[in-house]
């Protein structure tokens, strides 16, 4: 190997052994600790509102991985040139899907707690409306299904994060045939499996209420806090070091457009669903909205009007946000990741409890828990592999990528 | 050229109306532009068959103000959508609609949504149009014939004879520094009250045939 080759090899791009980044995994994993403390100190007192406060922790960082999955597999179908140098941070988010397996394994401990109105044969049967949809919400049937949905996971993880890798020493033109192969497969198996997921683990919680537009609901949620994710990760980077111009403003520029993009997105399908149930008003539809507009449950869901669309919308509108100022692109991804909690926290929160009560131990340790082991697993992984894919053929289009 | 001048006392008088320079590449059309910004011109422009990225900078095009007009715009619909429905269906017709009240912010959305972007895009494609001072039929590089290739596969850089710093030995000298493939000096027809108008000038340039209308008007 040339003195060349090896400057534009994969090792350039690995994390040097004495670099402070080396250690960020370890942090992660302190704070999944502490959170697991504080969940644990606060989950004696009420296990039926702590199995909800786990589960609105789990499906943040559910949908932050799946949302990494999915930028992966778009990334592929659309043969995208631009986005090569900020794959590799969505393969290692997405590499945590498995992980998430063991993290559900509470849930299904927990179950009675969170789906005992149509799990409970005595209570379904009591209930027509229940009873008359039990030959899909039944236990069995129910964790059938998870076991499907983190095998999919689990399989697209793997094969396209492997196959990436595999790259980066041989690089082979024809793996990245192989890896558009695999996602154009992959695409309608994620969108599949996370519309049911969601419906499964979130929208039965209330087993009367229903809505058609639910499994975009968390996809663009998911879609949303991901591209928040790259950004901090990507900004970090850079000011680490670890980048050497690889991503640049064009870079950040597009990561910060689709950040703003999916806000609007995620307004968009929020609001057809908020208005299409108003202007029916039909009482099983309207109740989901009528807990949620009550008991001091106006407060979170005004903070969803103006903190997840309104004020991310207009502080990203303008260009100068996107490239010039990344202050305000940085700010408002963490914050996104912040109205995120907030809204799976609205979406799960008022079926074990009418009235808007936050308990810190129990949501934010339990948040922390899951938090810590996403960013853990992801700061690990990134020490193992480059930071960047620097085997795949699109490479040098991505490097020379400019907006217009 | 001279002698034909002095043959026909007739012919139209004619000016320099800018310098034309053909380039082989966008690669090196696009160091051109880089030499032309440097020396400080202001009044021309680069023409090439599909966009070259970078050549903004290049040129030294300051950031463009559209976006402005586009928000402005869109401000403008949001409001009078809103407008609009208070007014229709909150005062001037109200209608019982299943109980509901007459005006609702909730059914105002949709419409005010829609007239949003209407007026955006609107206030982008006029404001771009403005800016850009389009539709423009004429120009004098038209009368170059080889300038009909800047559609196929050459680039070019027009400068125009009125920029301040428009000197033909001067210009020309810049221009020859920048290597292009091809220089041309292009002339157009002086515009007097008996010579051939804008449209008659645009119509020659555009099908090659110099228009009736101006030759009746010479003879």
């Amino acid at each position: 190997m040339s003195a060349a080759d090896k400057k534009t090899g994969p090792s350039s791009f690995t994390i040097p052994a004495d670099h402070p980044w080396n250690n960020l995994w370890k942090i992660f994993a302190g704070v999944a600790v502490a959170g697991l403390a504080m969940a644990g100190a606060g989950a004696g007192g009420d296990l039926k509102r702590f199995a909800h406060a786990y589960l609105v922790a789990f499906v943040w960082g559910l949908t932050i991985a799946l949302g990494c999955l999915f930028f992966v597999l778009v990334q592929h179908v659309t043969n995208a040139g631009w986005s090569v140098v900020v794959r590799r941070v969505a393969e290692q988010g997405m590499s945590s899907l498995p992980v998430f397996g063991l993290l559900f394994l509470p849930l299904v401990g927990l179950k009675d707690h969170l789906y005992g109105s149509w799990m409970d044969h005595a209570r379904a049967e009591a209930d027509h409306l229940i009873h008359a949809k039990t030959g899909y919400l039944n236990f069995t049937f129910w964790i059938v299904r998870a076991v499907v949905y983190f095998g999919v996971w689990a399989f697209l993880a793997f094969r396209l994060g492997g196959l990436s890798l595999q790259q980066d020493t041989s690089k082979d033109p024809q793996l990245t045939n192989k890896m558009v192969a695999t996602s154009a497969v992959g695409i309608p198996l994620f969108a599949l499996s996370l519309t049911f997921a969601g419906i499964d683990w979130v929208m039965s919680l209330e087993p009367k209420w229903y809505s058609t537009m639910f499994g975009v609901y968390i996809f663009a949620g998911a879609v949303v806090s991901m591209f928040a994710t790259m950004n901090l990760i990507f900004s970090r980077a850079d000011s680490a070091g670890l980048l050497k111009n690889t991503v640049t403003v064009e870079h950040f520029h597009d990561l910060g457009k689709f950040m703003f993009a999916f806000t609007f997105f995620w307004g968009y399908i929020a609001f057809s669903q908020y208005m299409l149930y108003w202007y029916a008003n039909i009482p099983e539809e309207t109740e989901f909205f009528l807990h949620r507009g009550q008991h001091g449950w106006e407060l979170p869901s005004w903070i969803l009007v103006f903190g997840h669309f309104a004020a991310p919308f207009l502080l990203m509108l303008s260009r100068h946000a996107k490239r010039t100022f990344p202050a305000i692109r940085q700010s408002v991804a963490a914050w996104i990741l912040v109205v995120h909690f907030i809204d799976i926290y609205w979406l799960v929160m008022p079926n074990v409890d009418h009235h808007f009560h936050f308990n810190p131990l129990q949501d934010i340790g339990a948040l922390l828990f899951i938090a810590g082991v996403l960013f853990a697993v992801i700061f690990r992984r990134l020490l193992s592999a480059p930071i960047i894919p620097a085997g795949d053929p699109r490479l040098a289009r991505s490097l020379r990528f400019e907006n217009a | 050229m001279s002698t034909h001048e002095q043959d026909t006392k007739n012919e139209p008088q004619k000016r320099v109306a800018g310098i034309l320079a053909e380039y082989d590449s966008p690669g090196s059309v696009m160091h051109a532009a880089e030499m032309m910004r440097d020396a400080g011109y202001t009044k021309w422009d680069v023409n090439t068959p599909f966009p070259v990225h970078g050549m903004d900078r290049a040129m030294g095009i300051k950031p463009t103000p559209l976006g402005w007009i586009s928000f402005v715009g869109g401000l403008t619909g949001g409001s009078l959508g809103l407008l609009m429905q208070w007014w229709m269906n909150g005062v001037d017709y109200q209608l019982n609609i299943a109980g509901k009240p007459a005006f609702t912010l909730q059914t105002s959305v949709p419409v005010a949504y829609e007239l949003t972007i209407l007026l955006t895009a609107f206030a982008t494609l006029f404001g771009m149009f403005g800016l850009n001072r389009l539709p423009q039929l004429y120009h004098w590089a038209f009368h170059s014939k080889r300038f009909e290739r800047v559609t196929d596969d050459r680039f070019f850089i027009t400068v125009d004879a009125e920029d301040p710093k428009f000197n033909v030995e001067k210009t020309s000298e810049i221009l020859e520094k920048t290597h292009p493939s091809h220089m041309e000096i292009v002339h157009e027809i002086v515009e007097t009250s008996s010579g051939g108008d804008g449209a008659s000038l645009a119509f020659e340039a555009l099908t090659g045939i110099s228009s009736p209308l101006g030759k009746s008007k010479e003879h």
